[in-house]
């Protein structure tokens, strides 16, 4: 006899059950596998930035300028190929203050430094008659030309709808007034983690117009000509302001971001804590109902056995029974998060990187969930395989 | 006539292995919902209570947090000498302009990373200003000296900042004096000093972040409100200070509530999935006292209710098992960034009465939703059938 289908039709007998059970774990292994995929998220936006990328700061916080004076130092320090440097500007929709992007504003060369990183996918031609310079990126000319343009990320700018060469308002929270840009290029992320909510502009259209051309600088980035030295010239560069009015502390742009997400203190503990809650409730449910079935069917277990059903086979249909469902329900629940999450495109307004729920997590899901199939099984095929056929069948109404 | 409850409690009872797996199942998706609140609540309660009612707080037009606002000293003047300021015992103003600024520092502990902190340059009135701050420990620090006290909540969170510790901002170092609190608020996530010294180490100069001060006579703010935003030398925003907090939390506080109602609902469903499985299991095991009780003449109807309150007092008794749950995890300090002021925020979860009555509501829910369909199994079978198969 075929025991797969012996297990099929047991299943089949309380379809209603069979579902229900399946369905809790569906819900639990969705609920696990999507609250892993933020932790997943976190991690990956770890692994954003470049170990060839340094990014120094104000030692105190990034909230303190730099001098744009220190520029000139800074490119001569051995190993530094390339320095750029950005403002973060704190601009909200005047029309919907919930409705926040990221924006940048970046010296000349900011955007070249990361060409590699984007594509431009749409652009407007600079103005008939401006000189375009030799060796200017076409497709970045109309926004280098042009003080008040901006290059903005094809998520943002399709959730905004906005249009080529439209004129888009924010207003100041750092910076106050009501600022315009004109929008000269759409960029798309080569590498989903680069993000494509962004928005940036002139460094010198914000120098001058909301810093008095005082020549303040956020963070500098330098492009190092070779990544092995990445130490040697954080020390360096360190050293040199160490006793300036304003000191700078300086990390590799990986080290960078991962800053940030240290910033979240508790909360990844948090989730992991709910995720384990939601496992272990729906274990105890998954748990009880293999019980409930074992134990209706007392007496049919009992004309098994007398069939000559051995304990070690009674004792392999009751676990199977429980792993089908667990891992049916854990398979479903574990994908449907995976799709479910990744679809959704939700990116906490360009502060992380898209929503990932990892392949990794996926097995671990289905790992669990056959963990479960085997724990919730395990005390109903016991007391199934010990079951003596005497007392089976006298159980018989 | 309806069936005594009792039958029902003793339904329960008879069988503690599934009420208990049952409940169990819902205690976890109550605790988790309680468990949400507390921490909402508890972030919430922090900042709402750093604000007084009767305080107001005077930032530049636009800034939506005190590091991003600026209000010049010419400015800051204007409103020091304002006559609705309320004077404190020693006949002085209570008003103080407040430098506020971040510092990153590095965390204790294991997982190691930095967050930025709250550095918050005071006048001396502002201790008056705000009489909820007690130093608990070492002393307070002296004017014009390198000296700054420190929140006793994060106290403990990050490097250098016991008493007895030094550190340096810029180029020039503060020792740590004392610890203080101030009723579990969100001061309690700062460090404090003199302005007259910090200012300086911090090269501010010219502007201030904030001004504070005790209004004469809070039931005028509106008129006040309005005369100071219309002063076209000013260039600012007022708000009661309660206010001002209350807006700077509503953000995480909503996310964090939005995500635990989010993550409760999809746990419910697989507990009500659980919840049936059980009820249906009570019902098609009961067939033939149901039978019964439809020979006493009990209405289907009644049946239907007392299942029903059979599965609700199943999902109840997994309520007060989630309840009992969370309540430990009261008082327990956690901390997050406040993304509305991009700095450290530690606080404690706080369990109310409002949400453990919200737990529990939702597990009658549960009982209800999960024990409608079985409860309507049971009383829709009919008589001769159910004795038959009897």
């Amino acid at each position: 006899m075929n025991l797969l289908s012996l297990i099929l039709v047991n299943l089949g007998r309380n379809k209603r059950r069979t579902v229900l059970t399946m369905m809790s774990v569906m819900i639990a292994l969705f609920l696990f596998c999507a609250l892993r995929g933020v932790l997943d998220t976190l991690n990956e936006s770890i692994k954003i930035g470049s170990e060839s990328k340094l990014i120094t700061r104000n030692a105190i916080s990034l909230i303190f300028p730099l001098p744009l004076s220190y520029r000139e130092r800074l490119a001569t320090i051995p190993g530094v190929q390339e320095v750029s440097y950005a403002n973060w500007f704190g601009g909200r929709d005047p029309v919907d203050n919930s409705n926040f992007y990221a924006q940048f504003a970046g010296s000349e060369n900011y955007l070249t430094m990361y060409r590699a990183d984007y594509d431009i996918i749409a652009y407007d031609k600079p103005p008939p008659g401006a000189a375009v310079p030799p060796g200017m990126d076409p497709t970045l000319a109309a926004y280098m030309l042009e003080r008040e343009a901006c290059v903005v990320g094809e998520k943002l700018f399709k959730r905004m709808g906005w249009k080529l060469g439209q004129q888009v308002k924010v207003s100041g929270t750092i910076f106050p007034g009501t600022w315009t840009f004109n929008i000269r290029a759409v960029y798309r992320a080569k590498d989903p983690q680069f993000g494509e909510e962004a928005l940036f502009f002139h460094w010198k259209y914000l120098s001058e117009k909301g810093m008095g051309g005082q020549g303040q600088v956020g963070w500098y980035t330098l492009q190092l000509a070779d990544p092995g030295r990445a130490g040697d010239v954080t020390r360096a560069v360190d050293a040199l302001y160490e006793n300036s009015a304003a000191s700078t502390h300086t990390e590799t742009e990986r080290a960078f971001q991962a800053g940030f997400v240290s910033m979240y203190g508790n909360v990844p503990f948090l989730i992991g804590v709910i995720g384990l809650a939601v496992v272990f409730a729906i274990l105890m449910v998954a748990a009880n109902t293999m019980m409930m079935a074992t134990r209706e069917r007392t007496a049919e277990v009992g004309v098994m056995k007398t069939l000559g059903f051995e304990d070690g086979t009674i004792f392999r249909i009751v676990l199977a029974e429980a792993a089908v469902i667990t891992l049916g329900g854990g398979i479903i629940g574990a994908l449907l998060a995976k799709w479910a999450i990744e679809s959704s495109g939700f990116n906490a307004g360009g502060l992380l990187p898209p929503m990932t729920v990892s392949w990794a997590t996926v097995a671990t899901g289905v790992g669990i969930a056959v963990l479960m199939g085997a724990t919730s099984g395990i005390i109903p095929a016991v007391q199934a395989s010990r079951l003596k056929i005497v007392d089976a069948l006298r159980r018989v109404e | 006539m309806a069936i005594p409850i009792i039958y029902n409690v003793r339904n329960v009872m008879q069988r503690p292995w599934t009420t208990l797996a049952t409940g169990w199942g819902i205690a976890m998706v109550v605790m988790i919902l309680v468990g949400a609140f507390a921490l909402a609540s508890g972030f919430q309660a922090a900042l709402v209570e750093s604000g007084s009612p009767n305080n107001a707080i005077v930032m530049r037009v636009g800034a939506d947090s005190e590091i991003s606002s600026g209000v010049g000293r010419d400015a800051a003047n204007i409103i020091k000498a304002l006559p609705d300021i309320a004077t404190g015992p020693d006949g002085r103003p209570l008003v103080s302009t407040d430098m506020v600024v971040l510092t990153n520092l590095p965390r204790l502990g294991g997982t190691g990373g930095s967050s930025n902190v709250t550095i918050r340059g005071i006048d001396p009135a502002s201790l008056t200003l705000r009489d909820q701050v007690k130093v608990t420990s070492g002393r307070m620090f002296t004017p014009g000296t390198g000296e700054v006290i420190v929140g006793r909540r994060i106290s403990p969170r990050f490097q250098n900042l016991a008493v007895g510790n030094q550190i340096r901002f810029g180029q020039q170092s503060f020792n740590v004096v004392g610890l203080f609190e101030a009723d579990g608020s969100a001061f309690e996530s700062e460090i404090w000093g003199d302005n007259a010294v910090l200012m300086p180490a911090f090269q501010r100069t010219d502007a201030f972040q904030s001004v504070t001060f005790r209004m004469r006579n809070p039931g005028q703010f509106a008129e006040l409100e309005k005369r100071l935003e219309a002063d076209p030398r000013l260039g600012v925003q007022v708000k009661t200070e309660r206010a001002f907090y209350s807006e700077q939390s509503a953000l995480l506080a909503n996310m964090i509530r939005f995500a635990g109602v989010l993550i409760t609902l999809i746990m419910a469903i697989g507990a009500i999935f659980g919840a049936m499985n059980t009820m249906y299991a009570a019902v098609s095991q009961r067939t033939r006292e149901i039978a019964v009780l439809l020979t006493l003449g009990f209405s289907p109807f009644s049946i239907m209710t007392s299942f029903m309150a059979e599965s609700v007092i199943l999902c109840l008794i997994g309520g007060v098992l989630g309840v009992l749950l969370a309540l430990p995890i009261n008082g327990i300090t956690t901390s997050t960034t406040n993304w509305s002021s991009f700095s450290e925020v530690a606080f404690a979860f706080r369990v109310t009465p409002m949400g453990v009555a919200l737990g529990l509501l939702f597990s009658v829910i549960l009982g209800v939703v999960g024990g409608f369909l079985p409860a309507r199994q049971a009383a829709k079978q009919s008589l001769a059938g159910s004795l038959r198969a009897a």
